[in-house]
């Protein structure tokens, strides 16, 4: 919550009042018993009309006070709580597209996504609720505390030991049930993991003849839940019977204890009265205060996970200036080595070669092997452990963030498109100001073979792309990435694997359209198929972080084991049958 | 004799089904019903209680202590029953919500064991998994708190008023009248606040999307550079949501406030009233305060009712939901006498059999196919062409339209479909672990295997090598301790069928996301396999296809050639182009 605290603090005079006026109209409520008393003791005791009329008046003056009061305090609370969630939502938001790769790799993509929804609602209606009642609330049990004892010193004395006892309940159990809610919860996530595992695996399920014996742990699973549940409700289930018996009691000792004192005339009936009203609205608070208690601790929970996102800083940092130009870039690798956090071995060790511009680099390797832990090196999406990656004759560290990655097309893996259209997604891959023509855009889809598909659909370049591109097929959404890489015209063009999806003609087809661009880019094609990468002017072989070979397809081919058994993985069936 | 339809409301429909669930615990709702009377009526006669023995302290001197004490005497008694009471129906209602819930959710998982694989795959696997938790969840506690919580509000406002009547007649208009007016400001709150929280909700959906994607895409993102622009659009999704929720906020937040004020309006009416009644002696003072207690509560079951109704109304659509997945059609039984198979030997025949997933796109059409055991038979067909299709039909996962599927000469459909299925291997490239050991992984078709054939099996599958690697190795629980690579759930999946090496087998073998050396150690897995048995093999690899004793060409769904590699390329036809074209340029 600290992390937070300065977001709030263009809403301190909203989180001063709000306050204020509650506390104010809980001591609006704290008069109405005294006002009772009066009614009775010189009212109708005293048989005075008038004093009757003016208490029904105060009364009614009372209620439009707490009403007033009440309507200004939400209104402030609420706009506090509200402000404050939107600041700390722009900030977070912010602070992620800042976060380098790693740093936001390391927390993971589901968990920034629930911190920037789930987790800040649930510090906005923790803070909303905090200023209206954490004041409040204990306000009310003291107040009526010390208004008791202003009453009746002696008889205060059963609400002092009311007080602690009702608490002692109403906190007992909230203690005792929250641990075993959590186990229900367990239980439950067990039960959803095997409803899951069942949809996911219906087929292999069904032929293994495995649905009885599925079935039986499931109703294992809801057995297990089910008793669980009860026996932490048997513990809740104790609350309104307790609390009712206490204070019913304290009132139950309070009129005897006040008879006796009245029959003394050391108290007046109007005051029995009144002690009687004040214990009933303690126990009222003292329930809302519980829920208010639980409401807060998920709220400071959150805001501890919101805050950590917040005070993870960028493993990476910038040089002020933009740095050099980026044109007709070499890239060169200088001794290179990463090691990601937490991982035995290094993805990469001591990997050293040069690209010339306009050269086309292949690499090629198994899974896990670093090739793409190689290419993200070179527009600095990570850094690595040792080493130093040049681009251009500069280390990528002098350049500023924007002045690199500028000139470099990236076509991931995992082909990206965002909901829009076809335009905005090819535009995505221009300048932020940068003007680009229609024809530009056809161009970057006719080389990326694309434009085939898109000028076959309805809307053209402004056909609609849904969320995640689901409207697109894998290999239309490969090309359309490549095509988004290709409208910057980079210096520096990167395909990790990125053309898995197409068919090998598909693939011939860009290679060579892709050898023929008039940008000249140094291009950097990742692939797992020897096809893919033979023609390339330099092809580097990966073998668990290492490089095994540099060469030509010819050089490699004949003197490197890992290429050859790649190889021959991939053409012994031509071999065989040639 | 025509029946007569009597129109029924669906909510009606779905409470009568749901009744079905909850007569098994008729006995104890009848009970919770009685001890939540019981306590209404005790709670509700405590302040007539407080209030004659406030009539028994008139002043000094003038109090009856020995009435007092025994009025005293009477209300302890009662508040200790009734919260016995309040405290075994609270027991009783835990037990039935939490038996009910489980019940439901019984029936809903044995449907999903029942229901035909057509239904699992057009339907998304999220919806289902919802309606099995959440939606049990609500409706269990909607349902049986709701009904429970309406019955004693109900309860409450009734004897309320009677007693209200019996201290006097006009204290009682008088509350009855002015009541409403805290209803009718509720309900002006809450359909005021509704349209602010509608498009609350539908901006925040608005902006989870938003969050989703670019999360989701944010290497992409920083990339290109367009985090700027992202957040442009993310601040003004922001400032409409911060307008909306702040009034959606603020109003609900006016709905405890409102309605305290008119319960005090009510009070001090009341207060004024009655005060003036005692004066001229028509009640006393005990009365006016056991009158006052009740104006203060009386309001009180009224806003609760109107919450209970929402949740009711809640809960019995998740009812409808619930039910509507335990009532789905099942797929047809099996035979009543099934025929059995004694001798697996691997002769699988296609005779005249036509399938289409959609009456509208007819797929296979009047196919037939004899495999005699031993073959081997491979599918290959461009991506998306209904390889699977075959699969399908073959393990009875979808039936066919017409004609019929023998195995060992006898129709599936006469067959128990364990049975069947016991004659199958399947492999499928869509790999599937449950989050378990290695062990139970393997040992899926057979149980009781050892240890010893579970990893016999393994090695044969070369999976042994990386299983022992693992931290706990065949104890390894798979999903929990490791997270296994696709290659290494592949092979896991191949254990599976090598340990209960069926006489048919299906394979689905991979296209992508496997390295080749991977790729060649399953290979010689899946050849080891088939070797002497009937096999389908959806193949990708040249190898596969080449060896095979006959491939069936699909296209679009249809399987458009048969015959076996040389056959096929001295056609010319849609094989030959799917050959040159996949293999040949490389």
């Amino acid at each position: 919550m600290k992390r937070l605290l300065p977001y709030l603090r263009e809403y301190r005079k909203e989180c001063i009042i709000a306050p204020l006026l509650k506390c104010m109209e809980a001591l609006v409520d704290l008069f109405v018993p005294l006002m009772i008393a009066d009614l009775i003791d010189r009212g109708i005791n005293g048989s005075d009309k008038s004093v009757i009329l003016s208490v029904g008046l105060y009364l009614l003056l009372l209620a439009a006070a707490g009403l007033a009061l009440a309507m200004i305090a939400q209104w402030f609370s609420a706009k506090a709580a509200v402000g404050f969630a939107t600041k700390v939502r722009i900030a977070l938001f912010k602070h992620i597209g800042d976060l380098s790769f790693s740093s936001a790799d390391q927390i993971g993509n589901a968990t920034l996504i629930t911190r920037l929804t789930g987790d800040i609602n649930q510090v906005q209606s923790g803070i909303n609720m905090s200023l209206r009642l954490l004041l409040r609330s204990p306000f009310i049990v003291f107040g009526a505390l010390i208004m008791a004892y202003r009453v009746d010193p002696y008889s205060a004395g059963i609400f002092l030991i009311t007080i602690p006892l009702l608490a002692l309940v109403v906190y007992g159990v909230m203690l005792l049930t929250v641990p075993r809610y959590r186990k229900v919860q367990g239980k439950l996530d067990g039960i959803l993991r095997i409803v899951r595992e069942n949809l996911a695996g219906a087929r292999v399920i069904r032929a293994f003849n495995l649905q009885q014996k599925e079935t039986d742990s499931f109703l294992e699973g809801t057995d297990a839940h089910t008793r669980e549940a009860i026996r932490t409700g048997r513990i809740s289930a104790l609350t309104n019977p307790l609390t009712y018996v206490i204070v019913n009691l304290a009132a139950t000792l309070l009129i005897y204890v006040g008879a006796i004192r009245v029959d003394n005339g050391i108290l007046t009936t109007g005051q029995v009265v009144a002690l009687l009203n004040y214990m009933a609205q303690i126990l009222v608070e003292l329930v809302k205060l519980a829920n208010l208690i639980v409401t807060i601790t998920k709220a400071l929970a959150s805001a501890g996970r919101v805050g950590t996102v917040l005070e993870t800083v960028s493993d990476m940092t910038y040089p002020a200036d933009d740095g050099p130009e980026v044109e007709h870039a070499g890239v060169s690798f200088r001794d290179v080595t990463v090691q990601y956090a937490g991982s035995g071995a290094p993805s990469l060790s001591h990997i050293s070669f040069d690209a010339r511009p306009g050269e086309t680099v292949g690499i090629i390797g198994g899974i896990g092997s670093g090739k793409s832990s190689l290419v993200n090196l070179i527009p600095r999406f990570y850094d690595p452990s040792g080493g130093t990656v040049l681009v251009g004759g500069h280390d990528v560290k002098a350049y500023g963030r924007d002045r690199l990655r500028c000139r470099v097309g990236v076509v991931p893996q995992k082909a990206t498109l965002f909901s829009g259209t076809i335009r905005s997604n090819l535009l995505f891959g221009a300048g932020p100001r940068e003007e680009v023509s229609d024809e530009d855009l056809w161009k970057a889809l006719e080389t990326a073979q694309a434009a085939s598909f898109v000028s076959q659909k309805p809307g053209g370049l402004d056909e609609a792309v849904e969320q995640n591109g689901r409207n697109f097929s894998g290999g239309q959404k490969q090309r359309l990435t490549i095509a988004r890489a290709l409208v910057r015209k980079p210096s520096i063009l990167i395909l990790d694997d990125s053309a898995s999806a197409l068919d090998f003609a598909t693939d011939a087809a860009l290679r060579a359209a892709l050898a023929h661009l008039d940008f000249h880019p140094t291009t950097f094609i990742v692939s797992q198929r020897i096809s893919s990468i033979m023609h390339a002017d330099r092809i580097l072989v990966l073998n668990e972080g290492e490089l095994s070979g540099i060469g030509t397809h010819e050089e490699l081919l004949a003197s490197d084991p890992v290429y050859q058994e790649i190889y021959h993985t991939q053409f012994r069936e031509e071999k065989d049958h040639a | 004799m025509p029946k007569i339809q009597k129109p029924t409301g669906t909510e009606s429909l779905i409470l009568r089904k749901v009744l079905r669930y909850v007569r098994r615990y008729r006995l104890l709702i009848l009970l919770s019903v009685l001890l939540s009377a019981a306590v209404t009526a005790l709670s509700l006669y405590l302040p007539i209680m407080q209030g004659q023995s406030i009539d028994l302290i008139l002043g000094k001197g003038r109090v009856n202590m020995g009435g007092l004490m025994q009025i005293l005497f009477v209300m302890g008694l009662s508040i200790l029953l009734t919260s016995l009471a309040q405290w075994f129906q609270n027991l009783i209602n835990n037990r039935v919500t939490y038996h009910v819930v489980k019940d439901l959710r019984n029936d809903a998982f044995r449907k999903i064991q029942r229901l035909p694989l057509s239904y699992l795959d057009s339907h998304p696997s999220g919806d289902i998994i919802s309606r099995v938790t959440t939606d049990a969840d609500q409706f269990a506690e909607g349902l049986l708190m709701g009904f429970t919580q309406l019955f004693s509000g109900v309860l409450t406002i009734l004897g309320t008023l009677i007693l209200l009547f019996t201290i006097n007649g006009i204290m009682a208009l008088l509350v009855l009248v002015l009541t409403p007016v805290s209803l009718f400001a509720a309900r002006f709150i809450s359909s005021h606040t509704y349209s602010f929280f509608k498009s609350q909700s539908e901006i925040r959906g608005e902006q989870t999307a938003l969050i989703d994607e670019m999360i989701s895409g944010r290497k992409v993102l920083q990339a290109y550079s367009r985090q700027e622009q992202v957040g442009q659009q993310f601040d003004e999704i922001n400032q409409r949501l911060q307008h909306s929720s702040l009034y959606a906020v603020y109003y609900s937040s006016l709905t405890n406030p409102c309605t305290r004020f008119v319960n005090s309006l009510v009070y001090a009416v009341a207060a004024c009233c009655g005060a003036l009644l005692a004066l001229s002696g028509r009640i006393t003072v005990g009365q006016l305060t056991s009158a006052l207690s009740y104006a203060n509560q009386y309001t009180k079951p009224f806003n609760e009712i109107s919450g209970v109704i929402t949740e009711l109304q809640n809960s019995i659509a998740c009812a409808g939901r619930l039910l509507e997945l335990i009532e789905l059609p099942e797929m047809p039984a099996d035979p009543p006498v099934p025929e059995s198979i004694e001798v697996y030997r691997g002769a699988v025949d296609l005779e005249n059999i036509s399938f289409s997933y959609t009456p509208e796109q007819k797929l296979i059409e009047n196919f037939s196919l004899h495999v005699v055991p031993g073959t081997k038979v491979a599918i290959v067909g461009p991506t998306g062409c209904g390889k699977t299709t075959l699969i399908n039909l073959l393990m009875r996962f979808y039936d066919v339209n017409s004609g019929d599927i023998l195995l060992e000469g006898k129709s599936i459909y006469s067959l128990k479909r364990s049975d069947l299925r016991n004659g199958f291997g399947m492999v499928l490239q869509d790999t599937w672990i449950k989050e378990t050991t290695v062990r139970e992984n393997i040992a899926m078709g057979r149980p009781d295997a050892t240890l010893e054939e579970i990893r016999e099996a393994a090695r044969s599958a070369h999976a042994d090598g990386f299983i022992c690697r693992l931290p706990k190795g065949y104890d390894t629980v798979l999903g929990k301790d490791v997270e296994l690579s696709e290659g290494q759930r592949q092979l896991i999946c191949i254990a599976r069928v090598m340990l209960t090496l069926p006489p048919v087998l299906i394979l689905d073998e991979a296209t992508s996301s496997i390295d080749s050396r991977t790729e060649m150690r399953i290979q010689r897995a899946f050849d080891k396999m088939t070797t002497g048995r009937t096999s389908f093999v959806v193949a990708h690899r040249l190898s596969t296809i080449r060896s095979a004793d006959m491939i069936l060409v699909m296209k679009d769904g249809h399987i458009v050639e048969t015959g076996n590699h040389d056959q096929l390329m001295a056609r010319g036809g849609f094989y030959t182009t799917l050959y040159n074209s996949q293999f040949a340029s490389v």
